[in-house]
C-alpha cells in the first residue's frame, strides 16, 4: 500500500495498517510529541488504534517544537 | 504627498523601490505596532529587522538578563551586556539602528495575569518564547483578543512557524491541542540549538509581520512551515481550522490561565 507521509510517498508491505502501527513502523519514539493529521483532519489519540489506512491516504506527523530563546 | 523626510526616504529607499511596497507600504510599516515576546534566539533577529524596517512602535517582553550562554545565538546582545535585562539591551540596539521608532520594554515574565494588558495595544504579536506554557498562553490570548500573530519554535537543527489570523485561520491549538506532558519536553537549554537556525526562523517571522502590514503576498495561515537545516529541506503542512478546537471553536469561552511548566524551565526563568 502506498501512503503519503509528510509529503513523501512511501510503500508499505503490510496489508492492514492503523495509525498506532504506523507510529511503530515509522519509529516515532515519543507519540506524545506528535500531532497526526489524516487527509487534513486531526486525529484524536484514542482513535489511533481504530483508524485504518487505505491506499493513497495522506498522513502528516506534526512535531511539537518548543524552543525559541 | 508623503510625511516622510528626505532622510527617511533614503533610509527606506530599498523598500520603497519595491513595487509591492512603495511609499504607501512603507507608511503602513511606520504606522504599525508589533509586540515581540522573548528577546532571545528568535526575538533578536525579529527585533533587529523590524527596527531596521521602520516599524513605528515595537514592544518587547522578557524577564531575563543577558547570560554568557545566550551570546552564541541571541545576536542583539553583546558581551558587554551580560547581566543587563535583555529588554534594555535589545532596546538600545534597536534605537541605535533606527532612532525614529518607539520601543516599549517590558522587563517581566508573561502570565495569565498580565498578558491581556500587554498585548492589547499592538496590531501584530510575535511569539519568540522558549516553552509550551507561554506558547499556548499566547495563542489563547491572541484568539481571545483577535490579534494576528506569528508562532515560532526551534529545536536542535530544525524550526517551524505558522501565522494565525484569529477567526479566519487555524490556531496553534487546532494543530497541537495542548502542551505535551512536561517530562517529555526538550527545549533549547536541554536539547541545544544551532545558533543560525534561530536566525533563519526569526527572520521568517519578521517577514510575515511586514507582509501582514503591507498586504504583500500570502501569509503562512493554515500552514505549518518547517525546515531541517541538516538537509535544508523546507516543507509545508497544510491544515484547516479544527471545528473541535479547544481554543478557537468558541473564543468567548476562553479563560486565561497559566499552563503547567516543567520544573527545569521554571528554574531557568525564575
Ligand atoms: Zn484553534
Amino acid at each position: 500500500m502506498k501512503l503519503i507521509i509528510n509529503g513523501e510517498e512511501k510503500t508499505f508491505t503490510q496489508e492492514k495498517i492503523n495509525i498506532s502501527d504506523l507510529l511503530t513502523i515509522e519509529s516515532v519514539d515519543q507519540p506524545d510529541m506528535v500531532s497526526i493529521q489524516l487527509n487534513e483532519e486531526f486525529l484524536r489519540k484514542p482513535d489511533y488504534a481504530t483508524t485504518w489506512l487505505k491506499e493513497g491516504d495522506v498522513v502528516d506527523f506534526l512535531y511539537f517544537m518548543g524552543g525559541g530563546q | 504627498m508623503t510625511l516622510f523626510t528626505d532622510e527617511a526616504l533614503e533610509r527606506y529607499s530599498r523598500h520603497i523601490i519595491l513595487e509591492d511596497i512603495g511609499i504607501e507600504g512603507q507608511e503602513k510599516i511606520f504606522n504599525a505596532s508589533v509586540l515581540i515576546i522573548g528577546a532571545g534566539g528568535l526575538g533578536s533577529p525579529i527585533a533587529l529587522y523590524l527596527a531596521a524596517a521602520g516599524v513605528g512602535r515595537i514592544g518587547i517582553v522578557d524577564g531575563d538578563v543577558v547570560d554568557l550562554s545566550n551570546l552564541q545565538r541571541q545576536v542583539i546582545h553583546t558581551t558587554a551586556d551580560i547581566g543587563t535585562p535583555k529588554v534594555v539591551s535589545a532596546k538600545q540596539k534597536m534605537l541605535a539602528i533606527n532612532p525614529s521608532i518607539q520601543v516599549d520594554d517590558y522587563h517581566t515574565m508573561l502570565s495569565a495575569e498580565n498578558i491581556e494588558s500587554i498585548i492589547a495595544p499592538y496590531d501584530f504579536i510575535i511569539d519568540g518564547t522558549d516553552n509550551f506554557a507561554a506558547k499556548f498562553l499566547i495563542n489563547d490570548a491572541c484568539v481571545l483578543l483577535s490579534k494576528p500573530y506569528s508562532h515560532g519554535g526551534i529545536l536542535r537543527f530544525a524550526g517551524q512557524t505558522m501565522t494565525i489570523y484569529p477567526g479566519q485561520s487555524a490556531c496553534y491549538a487546532c494543530a497541537f491541542n495542548a502542551p505535551p506532558p512536561p517530562g517529555l519536553v526538550p527545549t533549547c537549554s536541554s536539547a541545544g540549538i544551532l545558533g543560525a537556525v534561530a536566525g533563519m526562523l526569526g527572520t521568517i517571522q519578521a517577514a510575515e509581520a511586514l507582509k501582514y502590514f503591507t498586504g504583500v503576498g500570502s501569509l503562512l495561515t493554515d500552514t505549518l512551515l518547517r525546515f531541517d537545516a541538516k538537509t535544508m529541506a523546507f516543507q509545508r503542512a497544510k491544515f484547516k481550522k479544527n471545528p473541535r478546537c479547544r481554543v478557537c471553536a468558541d473564543p468567548q469561552k476562553i479563560s486565561l490561565t497559566d499552563y503547567e511548566q516543567p520544573l527545569c524551565e521554571l528554574k531557568n526563568h525564575a
